[in-house]
């Protein structure tokens, strides 16, 4: 009887190893632990220059065009080039929002602050590819909506 | 000294005594062949990439740089090579850049900047010296090969297109008045600014006149 126990416990932890081995999602895709995975093509950026949907009112604006080769270091912020307070006139691109002048205390200095000086650390582009994992994300508005049309029903 | 001018003028008006005139013109035809073919192959030789970077300033600071860009590696290939930016492509201001060329040759001589420290304190000079270069022949050198007649608008992103319609269509601004840096990493353009090298609005140069005026006259202790 004891015996019969061992086995079946056996058996059923050996099938659920193999069953999770299937069944675990990984980003290797059933690669092999030792080999080398292909990679995926790189995906192109998205260049279209028009504004993308903010998620939430936070949200650091995406940038809408490629950024490949710009320059942000201790010398140069291309970036700048053509978003900064006085490029605007000539480039009509938006003008980095007036919180990027605010340092930690608040004040308003007379040029970007160094806290919010690499554009990349916030502001990121976008490109044409599938999501490697789902996304169970729900804009604000449709919470709204979803509570406003359940209100009755729940109360 | 006068005396000696004086007989050698005497030699060179005289007729040849012991050459034929045949001789003499076959020999100064060919000659002048081997002087010109020389000077120019010389001239070309300078004129490569693979000269350019047999120094180390060139190789190790300049040229590392241009590697990582879009005018070294790019999808369909073509490539520019140190003398297609930097060296006019036409003989006589070819001669004029090739003559300017000579400081550069006492830079070397001397160790201008034959340390990556000497190179980093100097790169704002430098640049200024190829803006100011490119900006008073219009982009020349860029032009050579991107000419805004050949440019189709309509297969840049809209935001090029925009740009290049409202300023460089209509020669309000040149190529490098907005695409610096985009094949060697920029110097301190904060400092490049305040020296007025790039060019500023008209307002924005007129404020900072008037700032500059107002400060000599009140910042005085």
């Amino acid at each position: 009887m004891t015996r019969n126990v061992w086995i079946t416990a056996a058996v059923i932890s050996f099938a659920g190893a193999a069953f999770a081995q299937e069944h675990v999602a990984t980003l290797r895709s059933g690669t092999p632990l030792a080999d080398n995975a292909e990679p995926p093509a790189i995906a192109k950026v998205v260049n279209s220059d028009l504004r993308q949907v903010r998620n939430y009112p936070e949200q650091p604006p995406l940038i809408p065009h490629k950024i490949d080769g710009y320059q942000i270091d201790l010398n140069a912020n291309q970036c700048m080039q053509c978003h900064s307070r006085t490029a605007v006139e000539v480039s009509q691109a938006p003008m980095i929002s007036i919180t990027h002048f605010m340092s930690r205390d608040n004040q308003f200095l007379a040029s970007v602050t160094p806290r919010r000086y690499f554009c990349n650390q916030c502001h990121v582009v976008q490109v044409e590819a599938r999501a490697l994992v789902e996304n169970g994300f729900v804009d604000i508005d449709s919470v709204l909506e979803y509570v406003e049309q359940n209100q009755g029903s729940s109360d | 000294m006068f005396g000696f001018l004086r007989k050698l003028w005497g030699t060179i008006r005289r007729p040849s005594v012991h050459y034929s005139l045949g001789g003499l013109t076959m020999g100064g035809f060919i000659m002048g062949v081997i002087f010109w073919g020389g000077f120019n192959t010389a001239l070309e030789l300078t004129n490569t990439e693979t000269f350019c970077t047999g120094c180390h300033e060139m190789r190790d600071n300049v040229f590392a740089e241009l590697k990582t860009t879009i005018h070294y590696s790019n999808r369909s290939g073509v490539r520019a090579t140190c003398p297609d930016c930097h060296v006019p492509h036409e003989w006589t201001p070819k001669i004029a850049r090739k003559m300017q060329a000579s400081k550069e040759v006492w830079g070397k001589i001397f160790g201008t900047i034959n340390t990556r420290e000497k190179f980093l304190e100097r790169r704002l000079d430098l640049a200024q010296h190829e803006w100011a270069r490119l900006k008073a022949n219009d982009s020349l050198e860029c032009r050579n090969c991107h000419s805004a007649e050949s440019m189709d608008i309509t297969r840049q992103s809209p935001r090029a297109a925009d740009f290049h319609e409202r300023l460089l269509f209509t020669g309000e601004k040149t190529c490098i008045d907005c695409h610096k840096g985009i094949a060697h990493e920029l110097p301190n353009m904060k400092e490049a600014m305040l020296e007025g090298s790039v060019v500023l609005s008209s307002a924005q140069a007129a404020a900072s006149d008037d700032l500059h005026d107002y400060l000599n006259q009140h910042a005085q202790p």
